[in-house]
């Protein structure tokens, strides 16, 4: 994913043969002409669209969108569970991250392959799991109904569903870093005398600390928008089961446009915000393997 | 041979242990269930669900909607990722960091967007509209939907390959005589296609699961314009479990392949790379 072009890559370029024919001009034309037509109707077209729907009627009537109580109950649904989400998948991506990428062991790639296995797993099928297990007709069903607790349908069913799509990201970057910086100063530090729990937060984590920003980012923004999942264990209650993606769905859907485009241009904002903040990490230096 | 190689480092029974703990509870024992319930189903009820007429029309669109995106994202990802590599143009940062866009941007978000485009009175559906091109509600939104989500796959695939490319391979062809499209196919091609399949791969594994932006954009009408993952919403919604998890198990089987391909294409990948290397 990284933006993986070196400085000076490109600088060289005209002193190298055939660089200056016509046949080169046109192609190059060509290439940049497609790709920016195709960017720009694919991509640009409907980026430029959220902002102009949900301004359609100018910012008071995008304001008014936006405090109206059940949208407000869906950002607030969103940030809860993106703050309890986040930090557990960033505990597990450390401890997952310390296992794999410092230690040898038998069956390691079969271990990474199965935290890398929801990303390869359709979203409404994520969410389903937990259906099947925690819904009345599912296994704990009726034992949860007599205890009166509810996940699906629920704020700890859209946790879990969250949290099962965005398990990989903090991992998934923090393991090949860990493998590829290797043991040296955390061995010395030991050796030294050090704790373990010194070691980590004194060598290891300012040593990885842009991979693990980088992958907390991509965990949080994947855990905000996250759409088939979660509705497919929300039960799409107003006011108290609604995320925001799932508030533009409702509001989509009874054709509440500028309603719609107002919570889908904050979740548009993220996205930008998530980029930027991923672009900056890349000029540290930190580059995706 | 121990089940660990010895060393100084603490820590690894506490990570160990709480990694696969988490794992089990969290994914895999969800997954069990899943294959549990579709397990419990007689052989001859599970057939007909995976094979009724629906189900095999969703099939039909979610699988074919999803191999001709990949495909779309074959040929513009290169264009894209060979112009973002190779050409120097106002502009070519913002694009670079704009491709990852999609993985950043909420599936409900591009949804509604697309859909609005290319809506009939759309900004680009009103000039498609009067050449006969039905775009949302039909099949080719769907594929368009795809194509919009999967896109940074493939040029992320192909984007290091290109870095990889030996210019000085090229600069020497070039200067022995060779044309330009001969050292398109006999150089740049061979070292970039193992990433251009495991993009396609990528790609094609993420559209076919896709459910957010496409139920926007698609009519949802049985057999026509339903996909596969929405399908499986209704039947949950009919509080039908087992038939939501048969058909489940159908796309997990199919992740599962796909993730097997792409392993073997990055091994051999790999091996290309350090036989060039040599």
């Amino acid at each position: 994913m990284a933006a993986s072009i070196p400085h000076g890559a490109l600088s060289d370029d005209e002193a190298r043969p055939g660089q200056h024919t016509w046949m080169h001009a046109i192609v190059r034309w060509l290439c940049i002409t497609v790709s920016l037509t195709f960017l720009a109707a694919v991509l640009l077209a409907p980026l430029a669209t959220v902002f102009a729907m949900a301004f359609a009627h100018g910012i008071a009537a995008y304001l008014r969108a936006l405090i109206d109580p059940d949208t407000v109950a869906a950002v607030r649904l969103t940030l809860i569970t993106a703050l309890v989400v986040v930090p557990i998948n960033t505990v597990f991506g450390l401890a997952a991250a310390w296992a794999i990428g410092k230690f040898e062991f038998r069956g390691k790639s079969m271990l990474i392959t199965l935290i890398d296995l929801p990303l390869a797993i359709s979203p409404v099928i994520s969410g389903m799991v937990f259906v099947l297990l925690f819904g009345l007709h599912g296994w704990f069903g009726v034992w949860l109904q007599e205890h009166e607790f509810s996940i699906v349908f629920a704020l700890p069913g859209i946790m879990l569903a969250t949290m099962f799509v965005t398990f990989p990201y903090v991992a998934r970057e923090l393991i090949p870093l860990m493998e590829q910086l290797g043991n040296d100063e955390e061995e010395a530090a030991i050796t030294l005398g050090a704790g373990g729990w010194i070691t980590f937060f004194r060598v290891t984590l300012p040593k990885v600390r842009w991979g693990l920003v980088y992958g907390m980012v991509l965990c949080n923004a994947r855990a905000m928008g996250e759409f088939g999942a979660v509705s497919v264990v929300s039960g799409h209650i107003r006011g108290l089961t609604n995320t925001m993606p799932l508030q533009i769905e409702i509001l989509y859907n009874e054709y509440s446009f500028v309603g719609a485009f107002a919570v889908a241009s904050l979740l548009t904002l993220l996205a930008a915000v998530t980029l930027v903040v991923k672009t900056l990490v890349e000029r540290t230096g930190y580059r995706r393997r | 041979m121990s089940f660990r190689q010895a060393s100084v480092l603490p820590g690894f029974g506490l990570t160990f242990g709480f990694t696969t703990f988490f794992l089990s509870t969290i994914v895999l024992l969800p997954l069990a269930a899943l294959v549990l319930a579709a397990g419990s189903m007689h052989w001859s009820d599970f057939w007909h669900v995976v094979t009724s007429p629906r189900a095999l029309g969703s099939y039909r669109l979610s699988f074919g909607a999803s191999l001709l995106a990949a495909s779309i994202n074959l040929v513009f990802g290169f264009i894209i990722a060979w112009t973002l590599t190779r050409y120097e143009f106002p502009g070519r940062k913002l694009i670079d960091a704009l491709i990852d866009m999609p993985f950043a941007l909420p599936t409900a978000v591009s949804g509604i967007a697309l859909t609005t485009v290319f809506a009939s009175n759309g900004w680009i559906g009103r000039y498609l509209e009067p050449l006969g091109v039905h775009v949302a509600y039909t099949w080719l939104g769907v594929t368009l939907a795809l194509t919009l989500i999967s896109m940074p796959f493939t040029v992320r695939a192909v984007q290091p390959a290109l870095l990889e490319v030996q210019r000085d391979l090229e600069d020497a062809a070039e200067t022995l005589g060779a044309a330009r499209p001969y050292v398109f196919r006999r150089i740049i091609l061979p070292t970039v296609l193992p990433a251009l399949l495991t993009g396609f791969t990528l790609s094609f594994a993420r559209a076919v699961g896709e459910y957010g932006s496409v139920i926007f954009i698609a009519g949802n009408l049985p057999m026509k314009t339903e996909i596969t993952p929405l399908l499986i919403v209704i039947h949950l919604e009919e509080f039908d479990y087992r038939g939501a998890a048969a058909l489940g198990v159908v796309m997990l089987t199919l992740s599962f392949a796909v993730l097997l391909t792409i392993n073997l294409l990055q091994g051999w990948g790999r091996r290309r790379h350090v036989r060039a290397a040599h």
